[in-house]
């Protein structure tokens, strides 16, 4: 057989073609304008093939070529600041190619191949070298040094090396065995690229958001599911953690949601300083948007395109953030091929594989050694969209089989206008016990214990709360009133935070801290001052309690809650003396 | 490419119809169906191989046998498009409705559209006033956006939505919108009544109707609001229209989706609608937007019904994750007799944080909509208290609170069909009718704006 044959079927973005030799994840090129496909399945001499694009049109008989490449991804500077759809094409050079709907038939490179890079060599001629092994630099961005590396299956001797301006299809060096090494390298989406050990992660990813840092922290490296119903807060949620989280490269995958949402990242990330560099915040980022409306083929694809890109910087030594939003509309496009294949369905619909897949695709996170012997790391945070907000659905319970930390994002909170809209009672973390040593080593000796007291203050609340229903608050003896106070001020002060307050957004871990001890100082000050003689009331209502309150919408909080803080505590006690 | 035809039809099954032996059939090709008695029905391929086509009719397939004549028209399905739609009535297929010539084409679109790249977009921004407070406050419409009703059978979203056509202005100027009417399968009296509306206002000049009503054939419901949406394209990205489109009943779509589905006997999702809903959903409403560089615009009021009232329905549920937001129409409010009865806690737009403020609305918007939702909120919640504990039991704020929940309903939501009111006349009415509270409880209002606004400051 050879590598062309023809199209004998056309079912929506399923192409079956006959009389062609094929090897799985095969990338093809369809019909006579040469889609883009990719093959699925092979039976006998019919290789079932998934088209990235639109198939209206396509006529049984057409030709189908077989690249035997993989579907692969192109890595190199000029990655950073792009925006790509779910198979690497840039947004921007469809646009100039077809204007501003997305058409067909259209190949673009993932990068301009002509644009020059001045390639500064950090390896020698004669040094030993393989595959991970940083050769030279590229000042990408402003922020980011994009390390050349050896690309993983190359190893040998370096015979030549360049200095000076490049573009990236260029050689830079050169080996021994006359192996010509460029910046650019390809790799294959659907496989993982190679590191030497993978660690537990021991080191948070901090948000800037409370209650995950303070709460649920989750770690470098590790990997977390945000669940929630529509309008619950999974986007904004999903782009706080993209502009404010201390990762040094952000990838960004829109899949299968809405247009204008991309549309505002791309409006705002340039305008926006990434607090950890005081730089553009475009800088560190590269996002794919595969909208709801566009291909669900290359839907499927999105996210492994972007976890290679993650896994590419991760190999440089950077920590890497990966957000995919959403990942329930990536089972979806497993679900729409799958049941064009006739495949026989799962629960729901969903293809068989499908928890095995999410697994597949979380175990691409993690903190490793990488094949240079640096340390470098994939978070990565998947939103999941359940039918109807029920997360016993299939997506929901595959992804929290396997990540562990659960942001779980809920609907009544969302109408309360509490946002982040969730739930402290039901998300959780596994990973306070490895990153408590940090916390204690980097903020402060009692963090932990801190931590705890705030989770049980909410905990008693809530039990508090049902009394509360039956009877009203009035009925409460005084100290529970007094808890109640205390837990209403941890969740109005301390877990909300509004994503678009200009100065609130983004909270300093430090600050984080110092909030959640002004807390508990005030319970002690309340308390002590209650036994003394104080009614509440008189307790809650000290003007500079209000101040410390309102103060977090004010710019230098930080270097003024200590005394806030101190001038409530001097009121609280002089409500005794007015007794 | 058109012209042979072929007498090798094998199985007909609910809207579809099987054949063998073509020459080779494009994916998506319309196609015509000769029956024994001379009618005509229209169609497309669904599926397509050396050995088999099916081909799904949009008028369903009663009276089709096995000798039915099946020509393939070469071609996928496409819209003849010219400033002539503006004042047409069409049925579901395209074809005049209204007695008028057939539509002299500038240029022929294919009805499934292309997806607009994210990167071409231009976030919408421009404030829509509609003179209804709920939504103005509330839920605020941006030019642009895709914001359905979410309704339920006997509640008046038509009306809701006529009021919207008809109000329907950017402020300080008097810039029209171009109404696209879609009907998927409603009553014959529905349609009437929207038409009759349009009649009156004259709106109906500066509208095109796309028309499948209850007892047309079902199947064609789903090209009806491809149909629309590619009359809306080229009016707004090629005549520089601002379009609004209407859409009703999502539902009847989504349920002739389904029967397509079952009579391809796909694995069924949800409530046995199609796996695919979701998708083939999102290439209707991501339709609407505005685009860098074109003066137009598309917003859409997609209306459906949720089935038992249900918001977790798949119609809705899926809906609702890809609209921009939602207008939740409650039955519990219009029982009480008002109008329009919308529950502004489920609704949401998410665009309105572009759209609202100082320079486009006015500077106490944002503040004063967050506070009338918390005091409603709360009072809402109260009355579930009062019930079990009695209002006695009730502190000084709460009860405030509580009789702020019923003015709210009374004077803030209820309003006449064609009460047309600024978005001033609505912020300064939501001032009067927070001053039964007491300031010390607004805390979402700051001194300025009180200073500023509360009605005992400005007399
Ligand atoms: N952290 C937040 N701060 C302020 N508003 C929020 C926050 N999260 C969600 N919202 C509000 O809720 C709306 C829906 O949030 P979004 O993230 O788009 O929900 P989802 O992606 O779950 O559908 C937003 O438009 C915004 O009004
Ligand atoms: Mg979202």
């Amino acid at each position: 057989m050879s590598n062309e044959g023809q199209i004998y079927r056309i079912s929506g973005p399923v192409v079956t073609a006959k009389g062609m030799s094929a090897a799985m994840y095969d990338v093809v090129r369809v019909g006579e304008e040469g889609l883009m496909g990719e093959v699925i399945e092979i039976h006998g001499d019919q290789s079932v093939i998934q088209v990235y694009e639109d198939t209206s049109g396509i006529r049984p008989g057409e030709p189908v070529l077989n690249t035997q490449e993989t579907l692969s991804v192109a890595l190199g500077p000029g990655l950073l600041t792009q925006i790509y759809d779910g198979i690497q094409r840039p947004l921007q050079t469809l646009e100039e190619q077809m204007g501003f709907f997305i058409t067909r038939g259209v190949d673009a490179d993932a990068f301009d191949m002509e644009k020059t890079w001045t390639f500064e060599p950090v390896a020698s001629v004669g040094d030993e070298v393989s595959g991970g092994n940083v050769i030279g630099h590229v000042q990408e961005t402003e922020t980011i040094v994009h390390k050349i590396m050896i690309p993983p299956n190359v190893s040998g001797t370096i015979k030549s090396i360049e200095s000076g301006d490049f573009n990236v299809t260029q050689t830079v060096a050169t080996l021994e065995d006359g192996t010509e090494i460029q910046m650019m390298q390809k790799w294959p989406v659907r496989s993982p690229r190679p590191f030497q050990t993978k660690y537990a992660p021991d080191t948070p990813l901090i948000t800037g958001m409370r209650i995950l840092d303070f709460l649920f922290p989750l770690a470098k490296g590790g990997a977390a599911g945000i669940p929630g119903p529509f309008g619950s807060g999974k986007t904004v949620t999903q782009q706080s953690l993209a502009k404010y989280s201390d990762a040094q490269i952000v990838v960004y995958i829109g899949c299968g949601e809405r247009g204008n949402e991309m549309t505002e990242v791309l409006d705002e990330f340039p305008h926006l300083i990434d607090p950890n560099t005081g730089k553009p915040l475009m800088n560190r980022t590269v996002m794919i948007a595969n909208t709801s409306n566009m291909p669900v083929a290359a839907r499927e694809a999105s996210v492994y395109t972007g976890i290679t890109i993650a896994e590419y910087f991760r190999d440089m030594g950077y920590d890497v953030a990966l957000m995919a939003d959403s990942t329930s509309r990536w089972a979806e496009a497993m679900r729409e091929i799958s049941s064009r294949l006739e495949e026989m369905p799962g629960e729901e619909g969903y293809p068989a594989y499908l928890s095995s897949r999410i697994a597949e695709f979380y175990e691409r996170a993690g903190r490793v050694n990488t094949l240079s012997g640096e340390d470098g790391s994939v978070t990565a945070i998947g939103a999941v969209s359940p039918p109807g907000g029920d997360i016993s659905e299939p997506v929901s319970q595959g992804t929290l089989r396997i990540v562990k930390v659960f942001w779980g994002l809920d609907a009544g909170l969302a109408r309360q206008r509490h946002f982040p809209a969730i739930n402290w009672l039901n998300s959780y973390s596994l990973y306070p016990p490895s990153l408590d040593q940090w916390y204690r080593d980097n903020i402060g000796q009692d963090f932990p214990e801190i931590r705890t007291a705030i989770s049980g203050l909410l905990q008693i609340e809530a039990e508090l709360q049902e009394i509360v229903q039956l009877v009203g608050s009035d009925a409460l003896p005084v100290d529970q009133q007094l808890t109640l106070e205390v837990a209403r001020m941890i969740r109005e002060y301390f877990l909300q935070q509004n994503g678009f307050d200009p100065i609130d957004a983004y909270c300093d871990i430090n600050l984080q801290y110092r909030m959640a001890k002004a807390v508990l100082t005030f319970q002690d000050a309340a308390k002590s001052a209650m036994g003394a003689g104080s009614a509440l009331s008189d307790v809650v209502n000290v003007p500079a309690r209000s101040a410390l309150l309102r103060g977090r919408f004010e710019e230098g909080y930080i270097d003024r809650i200590d005394d806030m803080v101190k001038a409530m505590v001097d009121e609280i006690e002089a409500t005794v003396e007015e007794n | 490419m058109a012209g042979k035809e072929y007498r090798t039809i094998t199985d007909v099954k609910g809207p579809l119809v099987f054949l063998n032996k073509t020459e080779p059939v494009a994916y998506g090709e319309i196609v015509s169906l000769r029956l024994s008695n001379g009618d005509i029905k229209n169609g497309q391929v669904l599926d397509t191989s050396d050995d088999m086509v099916v081909v799904q009719v949009f008028e369903g397939t009663a009276k089709v046998d096995r000798q039915a004549g099946v020509t393939f028209l070469g071609d996928v399905f496409k819209l003849p498009v010219s400033t002539d739609l503006v004042g047409r009535i069409l049925d579901g297929a395209g074809r005049p409705r209204d007695g008028g010539p057939e539509i002299v084409a500038d240029e022929k679109a294919d009805i499934i559209g292309a997806a607009i790249n994210p990167y071409s977009r231009q976030s919408p921004h421009d404030f829509i006033q509609t003179g209804i407070s709920a939504i103005d406050c509330c839920t605020t419409l941006v030019r642009g956006q895709k914001l359905p009703i979410f309704s339920a059978s006997g509640l008046p979203h038509n009306d809701i939505a006529l009021q919207i056509a008809r109000q329907a202005k950017l402020k300080d100027s008097d810039e029209e919108f171009i109404v696209v009417f879609c009907a998927m399968g409603i009553t014959a009296e529905e349609y009437n009544f929207f038409r009759s509306d349009l009649e009156r206002t004259g709106a109906l000049e500066n509208a095109v109707l796309f028309v499948n009503l209850a007892d047309d054939p079902a199947v064609e419901r789903i090209i009806t609001p491809r149909l629309a949406l590619t009359a809306a394209e080229y009016l707004a990205f090629e005549q520089d229209y601002h379009v609004l489109v209407i859409y009703t009943d999502m539902t009847n779509y989504c349920d002739a989706l389904r029967q397509i589905g079952a009579a391809r006997e796909e694995v069924p999702g949800r409530r046995g609608y199609p796996g695919y809903m979701y998708t083939d959903l999102a290439m209707l409403y991501e339709r609407a937007g505005i685009v860098k560089g074109k003066k137009g615009s598309i917003t859409q009021f997609p209306i459906l019904t949720m089935p038992g009232d249900d918001i977790t329905h798949p119609i809705p549920d899926l809906s609702g994750y890809i609209t921009e937001g939602q207008i939740v129409i409650s039955r519990e409010l219009h029982q009480q007799g008002i109008y329009p009865p919308i529950n502004v806690l489920p609704s949401l737009s998410r665009l309105m944080g572009s759209c609202i403020g100082e320079k486009t609305t006015r500077d106490d918007h944002k503040k004063v909509s967050d506070q009338m939702y918390a005091a409603y909120a709360q009072g809402r919640e109260l009355r579930g208290l009062v019930a079990i504990v009695g209002e006695d039991a009730l502190n000084e704020r709460d009860k405030q609170l509580l009789d702020f929940s019923a003015i709210f309903e009374d004077r803030f939501l209820r309003q006449s069909r064609d009460e047309d009111r600024s978005i001033d006349e609505t912020l300064d009415l939501c001032w009067e009718l927070m001053s039964n509270i007491d300031t010390k409880y607004l805390v979402r209002l700051d001194e300025e704006l009180i200073a500023k606004y509360h009605p005992e400051n400005r007399a």
